[in-house]
């Protein structure tokens, strides 16, 4: 009967009822037999009763109109900031309106902005060089400083190239590329299975700073995030739980260095 | 005309968006508020994380659990904005402390009630948003996990570390470490 010993996340699982019935009788014996820890445990279950009193009603509030998704969501419509709505937009005209083709150009104009276009970026341009197997950078790792000087200078910042070798990733080699927002440094890198990450970097207008995010598409995972007014966003055909470490190793890096 | 159809399924997009984020609100900003302790400054955190939400909507996982995405929002948010409000001024007023609840605590209860707040307070933001998720939002470990980007274990040891933190402030300091000492620690 007596299996695994009772662990504390046993008891705080046990005050969060999260413990399945076989393990919540045992936790339930072990606490009989140890009143003191079980007077502890009582303080913790009638410490969240006490939260969850003052805090839970919080959410019985109406929400204000700032917070209506409807209409966040027709707003966001109206500048067509995101590709999908533009497109949803331009069907509309195509569908419904005798519009021409200069009305669309305007409004599909601004597609995407800040990370959210970064990562778009990092994706297309991970969907065209990574399957390349003659040319998929144009200076090769061996020619590293030289690749450095030429991204820095087109970017006008100094970019320096991230080492994922403790993750498994070797260094490819890397070329500048068209964004619609200016030159971008690619950096390429392969393991041992021969998966590439790809990593674009370029100077931020919007989202001068922003926190990591998860933005995936299909069998493609990434992370965007920018700092100190500089974009980075790593992608490629793993699992985002593989991706975010090596994402966070990249940020750690680039913030060790500025 | 084919575009048709696919006009039909942006909009199809658009219904399940509005779908999965509007419930989520109410929870959201409890999440918020209880972390800022401020209604105006929650709520304008609310309606930025809807707005990138809504904006980032097509690059979530699919298939993903929405709550936990928008939460992982929304956290990212109030950390960014509570690093700023310390990098400003490092007072915290308790006294004002309940201008943000719903429904201040009665009189004869108050003073318990104001002691648990005032120690929620104190603890360290990353153990405060444990707390949070757990306790209040009903976020399963996992998830709280996904949420602040840890592992489910240190999601355990902060919980575990900010109860005790919590139970010593309101008791006074009653019977602690001593006796816990022979449990084993997961971190």
């Amino acid at each position: 009967m007596n299996s695994r010993p009772i662990t504390e996340d046993d008891l705080n699982a046990f005050v969060d009822q999260r413990l399945d019935s076989a393990r919540h009788a045992e936790v339930e014996a072990y606490l009989e037999a140890h009143p003191e820890i079980a007077k502890r445990v009582e303080g913790y279950t009638s410490q969240r009763d006490r939260l969850r009193t003052l805090l839970l009603p919080i959410a019985d509030e109406p929400i204000p109109p700032a917070l209506n998704v409807r209409h966040l969501a027709e707003v966001r419509a109206r500048p067509f900031r995101s590709q999908w709505w533009a497109a949803a937009a331009a069907m509309v005209l195509i569908c419904f309106g005798g519009a021409g083709g200069w009305t669309l150009r305007g409004i599909s104009d601004p597609p995407l902005r800040g990370v959210a276009s970064l990562a778009q970026e990092a994706a297309d341009n991970y969907a065209v060089y990574s399957p390349d197997h003659l040319h998929p950078v144009e200076l090769r790792a061996i020619a590293s400083s030289e690749l450095v000087d030429w991204v820095s200078q087109r970017l006008g910042r100094r970019v320096d190239i991230p080492n994922l070798e403790a993750s498994g990733y070797r260094f490819m080699g890397g070329r500048v590329v068209a964004t619609p927002h200016g030159p971008a440094a690619l950096f390429m890198y392969d393991n041992d299975h021969g998966i590439r990450l790809v990593m674009l970097t370029r100077p931020m207008t919007l989202d001068q700073e922003a926190p990591m995010l998860p933005l995936s598409q299909g069998e493609i995972s990434g992370f965007s995030w920018a700092a100190k007014g500089m974009g980075y966003s790593l992608v490629g055909p793993v699992q985002s739980q593989t991706l975010h470490p090596i994402a966070d190793e990249v940020r750690r890096q680039i913030a060790g260095e500025a | 005309m084919p575009q048709c159809e696919h006009m039909l399924l942006m909009v199809a997009i658009m219904t399940d968006m509005i779908q999965l984020l509007e419930p989520l609100i109410p929870a959201l900003r409890r999440y918020a508020r209880s972390l800022l302790r401020d209604r105006t400054a929650a709520d304008d955190l609310v309606q930025d994380c809807l707005e990138r939400a809504i904006a980032h909507w097509s690059q979530r996982r699919a298939g993903g659990d929405a709550r936990s995405w928008v939460f992982t929002i929304l956290h990212n948010l109030a950390m960014t904005e509570l690093k700023r409000r310390a990098a400003r001024s490092s007072d915290v007023d308790f006294e004002s402390a309940e201008a943000w609840l719903p429904a201040p605590p009665s009189q004869e209860s108050g003073l318990h009630y104001r002691e648990l707040l005032r120690a929620l307070a104190m603890l360290p933001e990353e153990q405060r948003a444990v707390v949070l998720l757990v306790s209040i939002e009903d976020l399963s470990y996992t998830d709280a996990a996904k949420v602040l980007r840890i592992p489910v274990g240190t999601v355990m040891s902060r919980l575990s570390r900010a109860r005790e933190k919590l139970r010593e402030s309101v008791n006074g300091n009653s019977a602690g470490p001593a006796e816990r000492s022979h449990l084993r620690r997961v971190k």
